[in-house]
């Protein structure tokens, strides 16, 4: 069941993430074998507050997350370090032939991270922003948690966001032009 | 979506967002409520906020949401 259900959830991620075959299966096998575990070490948590199998099915999902994070590592299609700043306008959909109107604004994001963010805030947000480094994969990297990574990013952000606001950028009316 | 609006969205954070460690723990309770129609976001606001706006856990979300689906559980 639990295999059935760590296989089902591989493939479901699985065309984003490239894992067929004889690749699904091991995986598949690994996180319900981690996922058990997890199950028996922690049943003395289950208070009914959902059924018993959602509960358990959490963990082979969670297995599954933490072992495609891992399974990044190991045909990376870039350094998570490198700071390529060229790949921002693409990440975030900006028109190449208007530049003109984003050039500014970009720049000032570039500035920004470089000037408002902590050294961690700033290889959080160059690995999952310019590097596209899945979180989960980037906890396995950093040797750190899910909720700790998150925070950091969430704590850029806002950063980033007021540091713009400050200067005039990102208002209402300049976010509604196409 | 134009690169502003993109931007923008990226960079809005809700003071709501209870993190990870809190939406993963009550995931199970969260995905029950979702697949038998319940009120869930007005109930843990928190939660759906930050589901929205974490990937890899709204990952886990729609995960376990279609895991309970395709098991016949719902």
């Amino acid at each position: 069941m639990l295999v059935r259900a760590a296989r089902r959830e591989i493939a479901r991620r699985g065309p984003h993430q490239q894992i067929t075959g004889p690749e699904l299966e091991d995986l598949a096998y690994q996180a319900a074998r981690d996922a058990l575990l997890a199950i028996v070490q922690k049943i003395g948590q289950f208070r009914s507050e959902s059924r018993f199998t959602t509960w358990a099915y959490k963990f082979v999902v969670f297995e599954v997350s933490a072992k495609i994070g891992r399974h990044f590592w190991r045909n990376p299609a870039r350094s998570p370090d490198a700071e390529d700043w060229d790949r921002l306008p693409d990440r975030f959909g900006f028109d190449p032939a208007r530049e003109s109107e984003w050039r500014d604004l970009l720049g000032a994001v570039r500035r920004a991270v470089e000037t408002e963010l902590t050294p961690r805030q700033r290889e959080v947000f160059v690995a999952i922003v310019l590097n596209d480094v899945p979180l989960d994969a980037l906890v396995v990297k950093l040797g750190s948690n899910r909720n700790a990574i998150y925070k950091t990013m969430f704590d850029a952000r806002r950063e980033l966001r007021a540091a713009l606001g400050a200067n005039g950028y990102l208002n209402d009316e300049k976010s509604r032009r196409s | 979506m134009n690169g502003w609006t993109s931007l923008d969205r990226f960079l809005r954070t809700d003071p709501r967002d209870v993190g990870c460690a809190e939406a993963i723990a009550m995931l199970h309770v969260y995905v029950d409520l979702v697949a038998t129609g319940a009120p869930v976001q007005e109930r843990y606001p928190g939660i759906a906020a930050h589901l929205r706006a974490c990937g890899p856990c709204g990952e886990d979300f729609e995960g376990l949401l279609a895991t309970v689906e395709g098991t016949g559980q719902s």
